[in-house]
């Protein structure tokens, strides 16, 4: 079965979990830039967690479907609407063939995701349907949705992982409250102080824990960038190749996650499609539980960057880990 | 080139976040540092950790991801101290690697033209060529001069990154003798596929069409990232550079340039390239000899 795009809308990609081990010649992981709530989605429809979705940028897409499917959108606010009738978010939705799924206008982050199950059957790529727009790799032929696309679905469970008995879908249809994530206007972002955050003087360390930070318009896949008060760097003598601004390095391998703030003024957080490398001191590095968290951020939201030990990341990820497998039971879902 | 080497001090070892070990080498770019780089990643490459997940050699640092769930941050950043105290103690260096001609149409109108619609606020000196400029602050008579200065002794891959299969290279001289030419005074939003750049005392080649800040001198004949894969040179993997390769830019016209476009198009066009085995003492101790050694392998094909 497939998913006819009649509008495709701003970006409308296929991602899943990403691809790894490919960062040493600059292909980033990509995959859902809100993990979580892509997950959730597939969990919705009897998916595994590592199935591919289509993930959608403020405005989505109109699609149709060619036969029944069981669906799902979860992630940012917005109003869904199959044959133009609103419905549900975060709830399992029967479509008949040649139903219309469409959107109304997002209301708070950015992204939110589709799931169908058997997920969307692009090819893999170095082991993942992610789309990686910049080396045309991925997805729906390297490249994001376009109006005519006939995107395939794959059958029941092809997914791979196991999934419910008889229909494939879990018991419960709408994830419960206290399991969805929360767009908000203001966030506090964990990061660990690092790789070249001894390069600030105390006074740019100061500033950039206590400031307050906004994302700007300036945010994708590669990363989010933050206005606010600015930070100051050690001044030196550049050493040899590294350029002539104390925020430069000789060029590096750059952390997922990492933050960097060139010419001292405004930070930007490298994210799921970052450039691998480059020539930019980075002095922290946002801990992989809050990567979804700043993933759900909009232009605008006023953001305070946390300092925490390494050993907080690591209870943090178990914690996350931890949720995500009550949400899964609370549906009873399989992973 | 200077010695001792900052690189055989002990290295900086830092974390970003959960998932990420960092290893400076050194703060300052030389051969010695990425050598050393190189050697660490491929001695932790060979250790064949449970939990490794990316192992990015870059220029004279060193990035790790691991799955923390799998390999404690302590045990990985164990391992590579240990492999790193191994390495000082190992005077003698080595890396099988090959060395690559890669034609380069240099002085070419692709990036010309891009180049002529980033100038004002965006060059040193918008109102004459790239090139000039690099030959101006190298102290260099012309553009001749420092096109040949670009071709005529080998390049070292020292890191791949940025985007998808994009080189950084180093240049095998002397520190002395390397050129060296700021970026645009701010990034374009428009970098030609293959240009051949330079950004401090880095070489790249733009695998992707694109924004960039470097310089631009040319434009390199064949593909060196084909998703499609359609090329024998690719058939392995759709990236063609590795850390570790050694360059040598060979100079064509444009009537070579279009011989090679059309051997790309009908996909019989192979690299010439050779396996060498590099010799960290011998560069260091006779630059220039060496190279014309390495560059000799390449005669024999």
């Amino acid at each position: 079965m497939s998913f006819e795009i009649k509008n495709p809308g701003l970006a409308t990609t296929v991602q899943d979990q990403g691809r790894t081990g490919h960062y040493n010649v600059g292909i980033p992981q990509s995959g859902s830039m809100d993990q979580y709530s892509a997950e959730l989605g597939n969990a919705l429809v009897g998916n595994g967690p590592g199935d591919a979705v289509l993930e959608c940028t403020y405005l989505g897409p109109v699609l149709v479907t060619d036969a029944d499917a069981a669906v799902a959108v979860t992630g940012a606010p917005v109003e869904v609407k199959v044959n133009g009738e609103t419905r549900p978010q975060w709830t399992r939705l029967q479509l008949k063939a040649g139903d219309e799924l469409s959107f109304g206008t997002i209301q708070g982050g950015t992204r939110y995701y589709i799931a169908v199950q058997g997920g969307i059957d692009v090819p893999e790529v170095l082991g993942s349907r992610s789309t990686y727009l910049l080396g045309a790799i991925g997805g729906f032929q390297g490249r994001k949705l376009a109006a005519g696309d006939v995107v395939p679905v794959g059958g029941a469970g092809a997914g791979g992982a196991a999934v419910g008995q008889g229909s494939g879908l879990p018991e419960v249809d709408t994830v419960p409250e206290e399991f969805r994530p929360v767009f908000a206007k203001e966030q506090s972002v964990r990061i660990v102080l690092g790789l070249y955050d001894h390069r600030l003087t105390d006074a740019g360390r100061e500033s950039l824990l206590t400031g307050e930070w906004k994302v700007t318009p300036v945010a994708d896949r590669m990363g989010l960038r933050y206005s606010g008060p600015g930070v100051e760097w050690k001044e030196r003598e550049q050493p040899f190749g590294a350029g002539s601004d104390p925020s430069n390095i000789v060029d590096a391998g750059y952390a997922v996650g990492s933050i960097q703030i060139p010419g001292g003024t405004q930070p930007i957080i490298l994210h799921r499609d970052a450039v691998s490398g480059g020539g930019y001191a980075m002095v922290g590095t946002v801990i992989s539980a809050d990567m979804d968290l700043v993933a759900r951020a909009a232009p605008g939201t006023t953001t305070h960057f946390v300092a925490v030990s390494q050993d907080e990341a690591l209870v943090a990820r178990k914690e996350l880990a931890e949720l995500k497998t009550k949400a899964w039971e609370a549906l009873g879902a399989r992973r | 080139m200077t010695s001792p080497s900052p690189a055989l001090q002990e290295a900086r070892y830092t974390w970003g976040g959960d998932e990420f070990l960092f290893v400076e080498v050194a703060e300052g770019m030389s051969l010695a540092a990425n050598f050393k780089v190189m050697s660490l990643a491929k001695n932790l490459a060979d250790a064949g950790l449970d939990g490794i997940v990316d192992i990015c050699p870059a220029n004279a640092s060193l990035l790790v991801r691991f799955d923390p769930d799998v390999l404690p941050p302590s045990s990985l950043e164990s391992t590579v101290r240990d492999i790193e105290r191994e390495l000082i103690h190992d005077g003698e260096l080595s890396l099988g690697t090959r060395i690559i001609e890669v034609p380069v149409w240099y002085d070419d109108p692709f990036t010309a033209e891009v180049a002529q619609r980033f100038r004002e606020g965006f060059h040193q000196e918008p109102e004459g060529t790239d090139l000039d400029y690099a030959a101006k602050v190298n102290n260099l008579k012309d553009t001749a001069e420092f096109i040949q200065r670009h071709h005529e002794q080998p390049w070292l891959v020292s890191m791949v990154g940025f985007v998808a299969g994009l080189p950084f290279l180093f240049q095998l001289v002397d520190q002395d003798k390397q050129l060296q030419v700021p970026k645009y005074l701010s990034p374009r939003t428009d970098t030609p596929k293959l240009t051949v750049g330079h950004g401090g005392c880095f070489a790249a080649i733009y695998s992707v069409r694109g924004a960039g800040g470097y310089q631009m001198f040319g434009v390199a004949a064949a593909p060196i990232y084909d998703p499609a894969q359609s090329l024998a040179d690719f058939k392995d993997f759709m990236v063609f550079f590795r850390p570790g390769d050694i360059v040598k830019f060979k100079p064509v016209s444009e009537a070579e340039y279009n011989a090679i476009q059309a051997q790309v198009e009908d996909g019989s066009y192979r690299y010439r390239q050779v396996p060498v085995t590099f010799e960290l003492s011998k560069a260091l101790a006779d630059p220039e000899g060496y190279n014309q050694q390495l560059m000799e392998a390449l005669n024999v094909i």
